[in-house]
Formats: structure tokens, C-alpha cells, sequence
């Protein structure tokens, strides 16, 4: 008796997938967006994201989680014009040029005021958030004021190889944007503060964590994090005199997507209060454009620099291989 | 020399070594047919600082585990005590965690703000740093010392009882036992040892970066992981990729080659009585050594639980899910390992030369990416790779876990082989039922050890899922790294303890499971 309970259970459990599952997707159409990984983890944006869209869009959402933006970028580059993706969301300035390279980039549909620190011109990808690259450290250390006063104290700082993480690389165009030929001479200097070098951000900030080193090099919104969500208000980032890298991450509609007018919608969600209220908490950077209700309490604590450095687009990938010989020339010593 | 009893077909054995030569050729054809090779391929002098670097920090790491590894694993065959098999067990755990997670693990114990250094300061001794070629090391020794221990136990255990016995009666001193009787061993299982070690330590990078300090800690697998994810430099890639297949799969078949053959002959399988091991000297000799291994083996992993502890409340839903995926994971690995070395490990063990051996090494010293890559690359034309997440991580878990199953397997099967090969031949034991009512049940430890590993390799690896992944099929660690993308740290931590607990879970029911009713 029990095997034939079971086997009318299977019979029952396929005939309802067959019957109800496809006539339901039948008619909803199906958007497919890459991203990156800790967008759509359960305590990510991406739930959320997906929550509200679904509401205004009568499609399904579909996010697809692959590494970091640099993942995304390989991704993308091995499927070429076969890929399933009608949107990339997540890369960043640092790897426009190599993605418009591809070719596989339509224009970007989305025109809105942005409340960026800079202006943002470009025409085939929109930016959805953005934040400054920064030294987190405990509230109760000396900070120094930029990297010269970081390269001549003992402080200790935990950094990420820009060969495999975006941060890292981002520090690298840092210190190139703002002191170009001088850079070598900058990592010189700081050479004896770094402790180590990791692969990722992840087990960069678990390191700063255990106390293994006084700084370690993240966004000046990781505070907002400790603050909001942990209550803990012992962070704070050491605001630099010569200015802040900016990481600005945006998303663009791929030419082959066969949505395209559901790619738009999507775009121009993206840059929509419902999102981008979503995005300072789940995301821990700043919305692109403010929403409505402005900026979440605690934000306002968060280290504001008076400078905000961005090497364009166009330049990055010359200009990252130089900076990337200096750095492996200094370090190595 | 007369014909060998043979009672083993090499045409399975042959066939299995195929599929994984095959699985991995395909790949780097794959990755080859995409790569621009106009540009004319060199190794660049960053490329050779890179492969100096890994060849010498992998030598160290493995000659170290390996020497350490001998007093250990000879104290603890000598002795019986309570809690040994939970010891044996718990040995074997640093070797399947995520890097991260042993890393803070390490740190714990030996960081900047560790209890080694508090224990120091205490004295009023300098401090340590664990950054730069020893950490590397010291992480290395950590990660392999127990596996090491694990394989050269299974090779003490393997001399019958009666070497020992008769041992006993001519009166050898300690010393000449050590030379009579268990020298051979060592040189037979040692140099596969340290081979596999090498290989192991060769394909590191999370390691070698963050405790080698920076740029000078530069591995080949980092320069492969640069090509593929910033360059998208597919030719780039694939030549150091096979520089590490050349250097990891040459080498080590460099090293099988000086195996010599060595049969410690057939004995009653009784429980390993020593004659030589009594005195108070030589027991507290040993005694110390274990005591030594354990304490740098388990403060580390007793760093790894107390802080998971605090975090398992705070996991999320989703974790239990990932961990359900990544035991059907585990489950799988194990099933195609197994269908893959025990018709090599026949195949292996009916050959005078060690060479083949080396094909098993393959799937160790191949690069998970470069596998992934490529498979994607074939995968991608015909069908939805997000598909064949799954299967590729399976396939790639279980040939990853294949030269330490070989490792296993191969030396008791040739000396089944040799000892009743002739035997079975006469009685017309051959194929299946040689397998059955011989190889099988005498090989029940190696098999359960060999699986128990795969398990938990397996539930442990962050490989190719990581290229693969979706949100619905996400394994514990890649969860857990998502978690520490999140600033949950805690929770993270939580989920590192859950991989431990599930790891250790693994590994303990197959490993029991092959010894079940048998003496250890």
C-alpha cells in the first residue's frame, strides 16, 4: 500500500508541474539580469529589488548572481551574443572601457538627475549607486590625513591584490589619481604598513576584524553598516586631504536582449525611489539619485570627503596597467 | 621474471583514466580554441617569479609535513589510548575547510592579537608575525600535516603484525625495528606523500597571498586566476595552465618514479601488537608528540567553533539550504570518485611502474578555473550552463579528490594483488568476483578513508560553483563568503562551524562505515 501512495503522489506532484507551471510562465515574460553575488544574497538588495519590480512590471525578475564585477565582465565575454542576459548590473567605471569593448552593449535608455559628485556623461551604461573607497579603522585610533602621513607611520594596513578584487584595483587608481608619477614613490613609502595582501574584500575586512591590522582599506559607508544594522557605532573611515577614489557601479541593457522594452523599464527602475531607497541599506552605498525620503539616519555620520577622484573611463585601462607594474615593482622589494 | 598473476582487468582501470585525461584536455582545448594566439605567447619575468616562488614555497610546505608527519604518525600507531579514534578523526579537519576560514582559524592562535603572541608578551618574549614565507608555510604544515599523518598511519598499519612479532623475538632494539621493518614502508609510501602535498601546495593561492604578505607571494594559480578574470587573457591562461599541469603532474611522476617496489607481504590481520614500544622513554616520547600535533592542529579549529557557536543563532534560512545542497554535492562527489579510482587504482596496482599514478595528479594540479572555463566554453553552444553547475562542481570535486584516493588504494591493492592474485587465479577468481569476495573487503578502510576525504573535500570547496552559480544552487561556502560580503561576519562564522560540523560528518561516517568491525 505505502508504494502505491507514493507512486500516486509522483503521478499527482507531475501533473500538477505539467499542467500548471508552464501555462503560468507562458504568459509572463521573463527578464534575466545578471549582477554580482552579495546583491542577491537574502540580506542584499536583491529580494527586495526583485519584490518591487515584480509589483510594477507584470514580468518575472530573474537575478543571477556571478562573483564580483569583474566575474561578471568574463561572464559575459565567454557567452558573447549567445548569452541569456538582458541586463548586466554591477559593473563599475574601472571596467567600462573593457565592456564596451565587447560590443555586446546597447545605449542606455535611462536619462536622470543625478545626485552624483561628478557628472556623468556616458551614454551606453547608468549608475545605480555609488561610494568612496576609504581606510576603515576604530574610532579610537589617530587616523592619518592621507597616504604620505600613512606612508611615513607604523600603522598597519590590510589591502587587496587588485589582480583578483575590485577594491584593490580601486586603491591602486586611487593612488594614481591622485598622484600620478608620484605613485611609486607613495607605495615605497607605504610598503612597511601593509601586513598583507588578500584575494577579496571579504577576507580583507575579516582580517581588520580580528585585529590584525589597524586599517584595512573599504568604502566610507562600511561604518553605516556597524551603525545601522549592528548598532555598534565603534568604525569610522579616516577622511584623506587629497581626496576619495569614487567606485560608481552601473548597469546597461544588452544589445541582443530580446526584452529590450523590458530592459528599459528595468534600467529606469533601477534609478526610481523604490529602488534606490532600497540600495543605502542592503547595499551599504550611496543611491544614485537621493530618493524622497533622503539618505537613512546614520548616514549623515558617515565621513564625507571634500574631494572625490574618478580617472574616466576611457583612460583606465592604460593607466591601470601602469599603476599596476609600480605597484608590483614597489611591493616587491 | 614469470608472468604476474594477474586477476584485475586493466580495461576499466584504463577507460576511468581516460575520462579524466579527456575531462581535462577537453577543457584546455576549449580555452585554447578561444584564445587570441596571435599575440605570440611568452612567460613574462613576473610569470617566472611566480612559478620560482610557488615550486620553493611548495617543497618547503610539503617536505615539512611530511618529516613532521613521521614521528607523529609512528606515535600514534604504537599507541592505544582513549579518544584516538576521535583524535585520528579530528586530524583530518583542518584539511577540508575553506582557506578563510582556517586562516582566521591560524590567526586566532598565532595573529597579531593571538594567544601565541599573548603567551609571549606574557614573558615578556617579542612578538611573532606570521606574514611572509613561513606563514605560508606554517599554513601549509597545517592544512597537510594531518592528511600526511592519515596516509603514513595507513601505511604502518598495513605491515602485518607478524613482521613486528617476529621483530620482538630477535630482540631488535627500537632502531633496528625502525630499519628492519618500517623504513621500507616509509620509503614506499613517503615519496607519494609528499608528492601529493607538492601538488596540493603548488595549486594554493588564497594561502600563499594572504599570509605570504603581498606581491612577492605571487602563485602561478593567482597569475591564472589575473588572466582569466581581468585580462580575459585566454591564451595567457592556458599556458600557465599547463606550465602548473607541467610542473605539478612532471614532478610528481619524477617523484613515483623512485617509489620502490616494496611488498610488505601477507599477514593475519590482527591488531598491531608492539613489542618495542614499551619503556617509560619512549612513552613519554610519544606521548609528547601527540600532544605537540594536537595542540597546533586543534587550538586553531577550537578557535573556529567558539566563535561559530556565537554565530549560529544569527544564520539565515538560507544557509540550512545551502548545506542541504552542498551534502547532495558531497553525496555525488563521492560515488564518481569511487566509480573512477578503484578501476585505476587496479589498473595502478597490476603495473610495475608508478607512472600512471601521476594521471590522477592531473585533476589535482589542473586549475579548477581552467577546468570551469572550459567546460563553460563547451558547455555554453549547446545548452544552459547554469545546467551543468552541478554536474561540473561533482566532476571536478571527485578528480580533485582522486590522487589522495589513488594514494590510498593503490599500495594495499598491490599487495592484495601480489599476495593473492595467484591464489584467486587458480581458483578461477577473476573480474567482478575477484573484486567482490577479494579486493573489496580487504581494501574496506582504504575505501571508507578515500570516500570520507572526497565527502568532505567536497563539502569544503569553493571552485568551480563559484563560475557556475546561481542563487538556487548555492553551496554552504560559497553562502558563507556571501554572508561576509555582507558584513555578517558573525553569521558567517556560524556557517564556517557548520561546515566543520558537516566536514568532520562526513568524513567520520564513511571512514567508520570502512572500518566498521574491523581492527583500525
Amino acid at each position: 500500500m505505502k508504494y502505491l501512495t507514493f507512486a500516486a503522489a509522483t503521478l499527482g506532484a507531475t501533473a500538477a508541474t505539467t499542467f500548471l507551471v508552464p501555462s503560468a510562465t507562458a504568459q509572463t515574460p521573463e527578464l534575466t539580469v545578471y549582477t554580482y553575488d552579495s546583491f542577491v544574497s537574502d540580506w542584499g538588495p536583491g529580494p527586495q529589488i526583485e519584490k518591487a519590480f515584480e509589483a510594477v512590471c507584470e514580468c518575472d525578475l530573474n537575478l543571477v548572481g556571478l562573483g564580483d564585477g569583474a566575474a561578471l565582465l568574463a561572464r559575459l565575454k565567454l557567452e558573447g551574443e549567445r548569452s541569456d542576459a538582458d541586463v548586466v548590473m554591477g559593473l563599475d567605471t574601472s571596467l567600462i572601457a573593457a565592456a564596451k569593448e565587447t560590443g555586446l552593449f546597447a545605449e542606455t535608455p535611462v536619462s536622470a538627475d543625478y545626485d552624483l559628485p561628478i557628472e556623468w556623461t556616458d551614454t551606453v551604461f547608468a549608475p545605480y549607486d555609488w561610494g568612496y573607497f576609504a581606510f576603515v579603522h576604530n574610532k579610537d585610533l589617530d587616523a592619518p590625513a592621507n597616504f604620505k602621513a600613512l606612508g611615513e607611520s607604523d600603522l598597519k594596513i590590510v589591502i587587496q591584490d587588485p589582480r583578483s578584487s575590485t577594491p584593490g584595483l580601486g586603491l591602486l587608481m586611487w593612488v594614481k589619481a591622485a598622484y600620478g608619477d608620484e605613485a611609486p614613490a607613495i607605495w615605497e613609502a607605504m610598503a612597511d604598513n601593509v601586513v598583507t595582501v588578500t584575494k577579496g574584500w571579504s577576507e580583507a575586512y575579516g582580517l581588520f576584524l580580528e585585529g590584525e591590522a589597524d586599517m584595512v582599506l573599504s568604502y566610507t559607508t562600511s561604518p553605516a553598516y556597524h551603525l545601522i544594522a549592528e548598532e555598534d557605532d565603534s568604525k569610522a573611515a579616516a577622511a584623506f586631504d587629497e581626496g576619495h577614489y569614487m567606485q560608481i557601479e552601473v548597469a546597461g541593457a544588452l544589445a541582443g536582449s530580446d526584452t529590450p522594452e523590458l530592459a528599459a523599464e528595468f534600467l529606469n527602475f533601477m534609478v526610481s525611489d523604490a529602488a534606490q531607497a532600497i540600495l543605502p541599506t542592503t547595499n551599504w552605498m550611496y543611491p544614485a539619485v537621493i530618493p524622497e525620503g533622503g539618505l537613512p539616519a546614520g548616514f549623515e555620520t558617515l565621513t564625507t570627503p571634500e574631494k572625490a577622484l574618478l580617472t574616466p573611463a576611457d583612460e583606465v585601462p592604460a593607466i591601470r596597467a601602469e599603476a599596476l607594474d609600480e605597484w608590483l615593482n614597489a611591493l616587491s622589494q | 621474471m614469470a608472468q604476474r598473476a594477474v586477476a584485475i582487468s586493466p580495461v576499466a582501470g584504463i577507460g576511468a583514466a581516460t575520462c579524466v585525461v579527456v575531462l581535462i584536455l577537453a577543457a584546455l582545448g576549449a580555452v585554447l580554441s578561444r584564445a587570441d594566439l596571435v599575440a605570440g605567447l611568452r612567460l613574462s619575468a613576473a610569470d617566472w617569479a611566480a612559478i620560482r616562488f610557488t615550486v620553493s614555497q611548495a617543497a618547503v610546505s610539503a617536505l615539512l609535513s611530511v618529516i613532521l608527519a613521521i614521528p607523529v604518525a609512528r606515535a600514534l600507531a604504537r599507541r592505544r589510548f582513549v579518544g584516538r579514534a576521535a583524535l585520528v578523526t579530528l586530524l583530518g579537519a583542518p584539511f577540508i575547510l575553506p582557506v578563510i576560514v582556517a586562516v582566521l582559524g591560524l590567526l586566532t592562535v598565532f595573529g597579531r592579537n593571538g594567544w601565541a603572541n599573548d603567551a609571549l608578551d606574557a614573558v615578556g618574549l617579542p612578538q611573532v608575525s606570521i606574514y611572509g614565507f613561513h606563514g605560508v608555510v606554517l599554513a601549509h604544515v597545517f592544512f597537510n600535516l594531518p592528511l600526511a599523518t592519515r596516509l603514513l598511519l595507513q601505511g604502518w598499519q598495513q605491515i602485518p603484525a607478524e613482521r613486528f612479532r617476529l621483530g620482538a623475538q630477535l630482540r631488535l632494539t627500537p632502531r633496528a625495528m625502525f630499519r628492519a621493518v618500517e623504513l621500507p614502508m616509509l620509503a614506499q609510501v613517503v615519496p607519494g606523500v609528499a608528492a601529493l602535498i607538492f601538488a596540493i601546495c603548488l595549486t594554493s593561492f588564497a594561502v600563499a597571498l594572504t599570509l605570504g604578505g603581498g606581491p612577492r607571494a605571487t602563485t602561478v594559480e593567482l597569475a591564472i586566476y589575473q588572466a582569466f578574470r581581468f585580462d580575459f587573457d585566454l591564451g595567457r591562461a592556458a599556458l600557465l595552465s599547463v606550465v602548473q599541469l607541467v610542473l605539478a603532474g612532471g614532478l610528481s611522476l619524477l617523484a613515483l618514479q623512485f617509489v620502490p617496489q616494496i611488498s610488505v607481504g601477507g599477514g593475519l590481520d590482527r591488531a598491531v601488537m608492539r613489542w618495542d614500544a614499551g619503556g617509560r622513554g619512549r612513552r613519554v616520547l610519544d606521548t609528547g608528540v601527540i600532544a605537540l600535533a594536537a595542540t597546533f592542529l586543534l587550538l586553531p579549529l577550537t578557535a573556529v567553533i567558539l566563535r561559530g557557536a556565537v554565530g549560529l543563532p544569527q544564520m539565515p534560512g538560507s544557509v540550512w539550504y545551502a548545506a542541504g545542497v552542498s551534502i547532495a554535492v558531497a553525496g555525488a562527489s563521492i560515488v564518481v570518485m569511487l566509480a573512477l579510482a578503484l578501476p585505476m587504482a587496479g589498473w595502478i596496482a597490476i603495473r610495475r611502474g608508478g607512472g600512471t599514478e601521476a594521471v590522477g595528479l592531473l585533476g589535482l594540479s589542473a586549475s579548477p578555473l581552467m577546468i570551469g572555463t572550459g567546460w563553460f566554453i563547451l558547455i555554453n553552444p549547446v545548452a544552459d550552463p547554469f545546467d551543468f553547475a552541478l554536474p561540473v562542481t561533482i566532476a571536478v570535486n571527485a578528480m580533485m579528490a582522486l590522487p589522495f584516493a589513488l594514494r590510498t588504494l593503490v599500495p594495499p591493492m598491490r599487495d592484495t594483488v601480489a599476495t593473492y592474485g595467484r591464489l584467486s587465479a587458480s581458483l578461477r577468481l577473476r573480474g567482478w568476483r575477484f573484486w567482490r569476495i577479494v579486493l573489496l573487503p580487504r581494501l574496506r578502510a582504504q575505501i571508507g578513508f578515500a570516500a570520507g576525504l572526497t565527502g568532505a573535500l567536497s563539502m569544503g570547496d569553493l571552485g568551480v560553483i563559484a563560475l557556475f552559480a546561481d542563487p538556487e544552487r548555492v553551496t554552504l561556502p560559497l553562502q558563507m563568503y556571501r554572508l561576509m560580503g555582507a558584513y555578517r561576519m558573525e553569521a558567517a562564522a556560524g556557517a564556517a562551524l557548520l561546515l566543520l560540523a558537516l566536514s568532520l560528518g562526513v568524513f567520520w561516517l564513511c571512514d567508520k562505515g570502512g572500518r566498521w568491525r574491523a581492527e583500525a
